[in-house]
């Protein structure tokens, strides 16, 4: 199944493998036995390993190439959707991907940075780096969404917004604080579900809601550990501290209550199990949704505003 | 994030006074005339024969910005509880406490309220000296308490950038300052009290990303740095040399990104202008 393993995976796919080889063998009683023992041996090794991995071996998996992407997870949770592109001033954006769907039969404006899986569509997708182009039609259909009553969601997966020339011609900077601003104050439910990396600016331009979630095995912060140690550290060498020294993965976000919840992922990671991370995430997303339906649309916005205030409270 | 390998060109008094004789003659770091201090300051940190604009912190800025004795600081000793408990080569805890002690300030930003020609501000400037103007806790918290004031007190606020990006040994703490001050600042919107920002060298990374580049008025100085992406990572990036005057004042006016271009010395002038049209309380 897993075509890419890290090298902490290594132990638990051979094992897997071992399994899936013994059952190709034979249907022997005696051996199905071994099987189950195997089976049972494998579960409690992914068990010890995944309940003790460094914050440096989330980030691997966050950024796991066999990790589903928001259009993997539009597709298997929603349902017509229509993507709709274009900032309606410059161009389309690639690496942010938008558009009307059904949650539970319920419309909504679903929005998301998107990878690519191989070389070319990772060009196409621009490794899901927005340009300001990105942002600008994510705010363009987010206040689609708000003028007709819809909620939004959110997925966030980048390794931050692209830094190029003409990403700060257009205005990078610009776009990315606008969004944070407008977001603030849309009168419709936002739901945020960070689904793989969260770097930085680049992830927070479509990272303000009412709800910010965190699955198992992702990252949040301002700078990725290899950046951080190449800064403070001068040597690409300290990934791993910086990872620790970071405080970025989902649970360390709870703790400092910038995120509001963390989203289990199927043993061994979202990759193992796309369809049951999806499951999941659905189930998560609906239940979410019914609270913040709840709200009338000014007490929302009053809620959000206090909630991103309130972030690192400071008490003197 | 620039401000970590460019703190050596940073302007501090100490520096002056080893570079000189007896500390009293500045070199300017654009065309090399040498300025004597007195000069400079009367220039208002500007050189006469090139214009270039020196890096100044908020003590400089307030001095010459506001009415003589108008200003009244708030929250002035807020200083980083180190949230995270962050250890690089060094304890952030102990980069911070030398920081204050070197600088005198206790953290990269101080606000209150002012006068500007008898009009009635709440201001807030941001101080490079102290750790590149790195947006963290404190910061987010002292900008976000000068939109509260400028809301109570129905009056205009000024913010005066100058940072190198984000305060990364706070991390998540820190990224979260962007959505909060943006937060905020829609209040102010909503309320009607315009919003000037004054874009000083450098301005980059989170504090672009958030509230430098959401004034109703956009000003910057002449040669200021400003853009999300520090230059060198857009280097690394690209693998090209970037074009002259990339990333520059003159390059944002340009592009469209600020509204006006002014000279430090008309910088009084035009926001009184600005505030007296703008608004009236
Ligand atoms: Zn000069």
């Amino acid at each position: 199944m897993a075509k890419v393993v890290l090298d902490f995976e290594k132990p638990i796919v051979e094992l897997e493998q071992k399994i899936e080889e013994m059952r190709k063998l034979s249907d022997n009683l005696d051996i199905a036995d071994e099987i189950a023992t195997l089976e049972k041996k494998v579960s409690q090794l992914r068990e010890n390993i995944f309940s003790n991995l460094t914050r440096w071996q989330k980030v691997q998996l966050a950024r796991h190439p066999d990790r589903p992407y928001t259009l993997d997870y539009i597709s298997m949770i929603m349902t017509d959707f229509v993507e709709l592109h274009g900032d309606r001033a410059f161009s389309d954006d690639k690496a942010i991907v938008a558009g009307f769907a059904r949650l539970d039969g319920q419309p909504v404006m679903v929005i998301g940075h998107q990878k690519g899986r191989d070389t070319k569509s990772n060009l196409y997708r621009n490794f899901g780096m927005p340009q300001p182009e990105g942002y600008r039609k994510a705010l363009r259909l987010m206040k689609l969404a708000a003028k007709l009553s819809r909620p939004i969601i959110t997925m966030i997966d980048t390794s931050g917004a692209y830094p190029g020339i003409e990403a700060e011609e257009r205005g990078q900077g610009e776009a990315i604080a606008r969004n944070l601003f407008e977001m603030s104050h849309l009168p419709v439910p936002i739901i945020v579900a960070i689904i793989g990396e969260g770097a930085s600016g680049g992830a927070l331009g479509i990272g303000v809601g009412d709800r910010v979630l965190m699955m198992e095995n992702t990252w949040y912060s301002v700078i990725s550990p290899e950046s951080c140690s190449s800064i403070l550290w001068r040597s690409w060498d300290y990934k791993e501290q910086a990872a620790e020294a970071l405080h970025l993965t989902a649970r360390d976000l709870m703790e400092q209550k910038i995120i509001d919840r963390v989203i289990p992922e199927p043993p061994g990671g979202a990759h193992r199990n796309p369809q049951q991370a999806a499951a999941i995430l659905k189930d998560t997303l609906i239940e979410e949704l019914k609270l913040l339906q709840k709200i009338k649309p000014d007490k929302l916005v009053e809620k959000r505003i206090e909630k991103f205030a309130a972030m690192g409270e400071f008490h003197p | 994030m620039a401000w970590f390998r460019r703190s050596k060109e940073n302007i501090s008094t100490d520096s002056q006074k080893k570079d000189t004789p007896e500390g009293m003659w500045v070199k300017c770091e654009s065309c090399g005339e040498i300025i004597h201090k007195k000069t400079l300051e009367q220039n208002l940190w500007t050189c006469s024969k090139c214009n270039f604009h020196f890096r100044i912190g908020s003590k400089e800025y307030f001095s010459f910005l506001l009415d003589e004795g108008s200003f009244k600081e708030y929250d002035k000793k807020m200083y980083s509880k180190d949230p995270l408990n962050f250890v690089d080569t060094k304890k952030y805890r102990d980069r911070v406490r030398e920081t204050i002690k070197k600088t005198g300030l206790y953290d990269a930003v101080r606000y209150g309220s002012a006068e500007i020609n008898k009009i009635g501000i709440v201001i807030a400037g941001m101080d490079f000296a102290f750790i590149g103007g790195s947006m963290g806790l404190v910061v987010g918290e002292k900008v976000s308490r000068a939109i509260d004031r400028a809301l109570t007190a129905k009056k205009p606020l000024i913010v005066i950038c100058s940072s190198g990006g984000a305060r990364m040994m706070e991390a998540a703490y820190s990224l979260m300052q962007m959505a909060k001050t943006s937060a905020k600042l829609t209040r102010l919107s909503d309320a009607g009290i315009p919003y000037i920002a004054v874009l000083t060298d450098p301005t980059t990374g989170g504090v672009t990303a958030s509230f430098a580049m959401l004034g109703d008025v956009i000003l910057a100085e002449p040669g200021a740095l400003i853009g999300f992406a520090g230059p060198r990572v857009i280097k690394q990036t690209i693998g090209k040399d970037l074009p002259p005057g990339f990333q520059r004042s003159e390059f944002l006016l340009e592009k469209g990104f600020v509204d006006a271009v002014i000279h430090r010395k008309d910088m009084k002038d035009t926001l009184t202008k600005l505030l007296g049209m703008m608004y009236s309380n």
